[in-house]
């Protein structure tokens, strides 16, 4: 199942950890971050919650950049 | 400017403020220096500016370290600015400016990269601005505006002059003109009249329009432009993909070459020489001068900027293209590989000549047209286009279709007999071959021969035009594969100028020919595109390094295979796509080389100590906004 969500960050580089930061969590498959379109793409891997998963990415994500916004 | 960036810039202002008033009270003596309350003074007055514009970078650091994450750029921005007011209070030489300045024009260049990217993405949005708001339905005479997803198949939405047609349909009542401009950068208007298939995305000009919805807004072709666009920069190119990986090893190295700088030199001069001493402070100024430089931030924002602003610019021209990645192959193509009919040519049969007729031309079309004006065929859709006037079927009477042959009957009282030459040789009369390309049917009156029309598939008017601007684009090969007859195809490559052509070929023996052709390039970066009306030709769009479909407004197998869709069916779009992926691609080398260069450059001088800490902060900053600012261009196509 792929999702997009909107997202906020200011610096490519910071899309770039998320990215990494999303794809390293446990239940997705594989993300992808547009820092253009300022959207994300998350395939999540059978059977995951999706809820669950994506507050677990955005966790993930503020780590790696304490400003950013996922909009689930 | 939004709120955060407007924040930033006051901070900016405030700091600017400060600092000199800082210099101006220093130099007129107002609090002189010397003594303990003045070095005090100035200390708190110069950490204050320091806190104020600083305090979210040295926040950030502080979380990145704790995250495990020490080497980004907030950490080595203020780790090198730390460093800085360190080295001045042990030097005691007062100097707090530089620390101050560095960190202001980071935010300077913070604040300005953000207002490009915004802009930028802002200018690109507005180029696909063609998401329609809403849809128009009509309940008890009075219009509704609802929400096109919410409009089911079926239903009948109305379109007012200046409005967007929110959902592909046909239309039942109304005639209008559209402009497409915004989905093929076409700008003649298109006319639409009852029973017009009507796509998504055309303004509606002049009149009012009742349409009836065939397809779900999701389905419409205005969805599947804007999925198909905002969904391109996540492929990522080969150029991308190499920033990144650059991005991340990169910042260490200098980081740790910093940490050498400082310590090596040094160490050496203690043991090695007796003169002058370690000379420590020096060796730590020139590595945080290092730290400044590190920030690889030019090429993290500029590279995907440029790629974004390519796609954006291309689309604007109605060139669709799927991701960087097939942009960044498109750049390197070197042969072209063409189906003939749709794609070079319109793929309709026209009258293309009118030979010995004995008649008058336009009567010979007449009769020809009657006599088979109940026929099918589409040859006959030809001969009633090109006679161009309404058929009076009363004329014709003792209609017969003969199989293979033609047809005869009776016109105006006098026997007509159309065909090909084999029912020429039927009923005895004779009738010359000709040496036209095409289909010929002869026509012969009361027995008599009266002459033969020529009918044929016509090169589009932009086809030669678009070969020879390939050939300027820098194609070297250009090759044609079709399924018409061997005549057929020699006539239209000799007439376009096409390199090579393959003739009599079923849809699979395309494939293996686009095969056979990607195994005889010279080297891997060498690319070979395809370009197809995307009717039955899935497999070889797929098969070739770019597969582009042309003409695709509507169907949506095409924009499924291709790699690049042409939104319309001009050929010298093809170029035109060529052109702009030269140009994006070229901007991008641009500003890797360039900001590599500069980078370089100043981590050379700034370790011989040439370069201070002004001239590094100066080009960290300065090689990004520049780079920003040639991103830009690649917008214009």
């Amino acid at each position: 199942m792929k999702k997009t969500y909107k997202i906020d960050v200011d610096c490519a580089n910071c899309a770039n950890l998320m990215q990494e930061a999303a794809r390293k969590t446990k239940g997705v498959a594989d993300a992808n971050v547009n820092f253009m379109a300022l959207k994300m793409t998350v395939e999540f891997e059978e059977g995951a919650d999706e809820k669950k998963v994506m507050k677990d990415v955005f966790k993930a994500c503020r780590k790696v950049e304490p400003d950013c916004e996922i909009d689930f | 400017m939004n709120r955060k960036q407007r924040k930033m810039l006051i901070r900016i202002c405030i700091a600017v403020v400060l600092l000199i008033a800082a210099i101006v009270i220093e130099k007129t003596g107002l609090v002189r220096r010397d003594g303990t309350f003045g070095f005090a003074f100035y200390l708190v007055f110069y950490v204050l500016i320091y806190l104020e514009i600083g305090y979210d970078i040295l926040r950030k650091a502080f979380r990145g370290v704790i995250n495990g994450r020490p080497f980004d750029e907030c950490f080595l921005m203020a780790f090198a600015t730390i460093g800085a007011f360190a080295l001045a209070l042990y030097e005691k030489s007062g100097d707090y400016t530089e620390a101050i300045a560095v960190m202001l024009f980071y935010q300077i260049g913070e604040l300005f990269q953000s207002y490009a990217v915004g802009k930028s993405r802002r200018n690109i949005s507005e180029l696909m601005d063609i998401r329609p708001d809403y849809a128009n339905i009509e309940k008890d005479g009075e219009l509704l505006q609802v929400d096109p997803e919410e409009v089911e198949i079926g239903t009948v939405i109305v379109v007012q002059p200046g409005e967007k047609v929110p959902i592909d349909g046909v239309v039942v009542e109304g005639r209008s003109t559209l402009n497409t401009a915004a989905l093929t950068g076409e700008s003649v208007p298109r006319d639409a009249d009852v029973d017009d298939e009507i796509i998504s995305g055309c303004i509606n000009m002049t009149g009012v329009l009742k349409i009836r919805t065939t397809k779900a807004f999701g389905e419409s072709t205005v969805s599947k432009i804007l999925e198909l666009v905002e969904n391109a920069s996540s492929r990522k190119s080969k150029s991308e993909e190499f920033i990144a990986k650059f991005a991340r090893i990169y910042t260490p190295v200098v980081v740790y070459s910093a940490l050498a700088l400082a310590i090596l030199p040094p160490l050496a001069r203690t043991v090695f020489s007796a003169d002058g001493g370690a000379m420590w402070s020096t060796w730590i100024y020139r590595a945080l001068t290092f730290l400044v430089i590190s920030c690889p931030c030019a090429l993290v924002v500029s590279i995907p900027l440029s790629f974004f602003a390519g796609i954006g610019g291309a689309s604007r021209e109605g060139i669709l293209i799927k991701g960087s990645n097939y942009l960044e192959t498109l750049s390197q193509s070197k042969t072209i590989v063409f189906d003939k009919t749709g794609t070079l040519t319109l793929g309709v049969f026209e009258v293309t000549g009118v030979h010995h007729a004995t008649i008058p031309e336009e009567q010979l079309i007449e009769y020809a047209a009657l006599v088979e004006c109940s026929s099918s065929h589409p040859i006959s859709k030809s001969l009633q286009k090109a006679y161009g006037k309404d058929l009076d079927r009363s004329r014709v009477s003792e209609m017969e279709e003969l199989s293979g042959l033609g047809v005869m009957g009776t016109v105006d009282g006098r026997k007509v007999a159309a065909g090909n030459i084999k029912l020429m040789q039927r009923l005895g009369i004779d009738a010359g071959d000709c040496h036209s390309v095409g289909t010929i049917v002869h026509v012969a009156m009361d027995g008599e021969y009266c002459g033969h029309i020529v009918i044929s598939d016509v090169n589009k008017s932009t086809s030669k035009q678009a070969i020879e601007g390939l050939k300027a684009a820098g194609i070297e090969k250009t090759v044609m594969l079709t399924g018409d007859a061997e005549k057929v195809a020699s006539k239209v490559a000799g007439e376009l100028g096409i390199d090579e052509y393959h003739s009599e070929l079923l849809p699979a023996d395309k494939v293996q020919k686009v095969e056979q052709l990607l195994s005889q390039k010279r080297s891997e970066n060498d690319k070979l595109v395809f370009v197809g009306d995307g009717i039955n030709d899935a497999p070889v769009l797929t098969r070739a390094d770019i597969g582009i479909a042309m003409g695709a407004l509507g169907s949506d197998a095409a924009i499924e295979a291709a790699d690049v869709v042409l939104m319309d069916d001009d050929p010298l779009k093809i170029a035109k796509a060529i052109k702009i992926s030269k140009k994006c691609i070229g901007i991008v080398y641009q500003n890797i080389i360039f900001a590599l260069a500069v980078k370089f450059g100043c981590l050379v001088l700034g370790a011989l100590g040439v370069t201070n800490m002004w001239a590094a902060i100066f080009a960290d900053v300065g090689v990004m906004v520049l780079a920003v600012l040639n991103s830009i261009r690649a917008l214009r196509a």
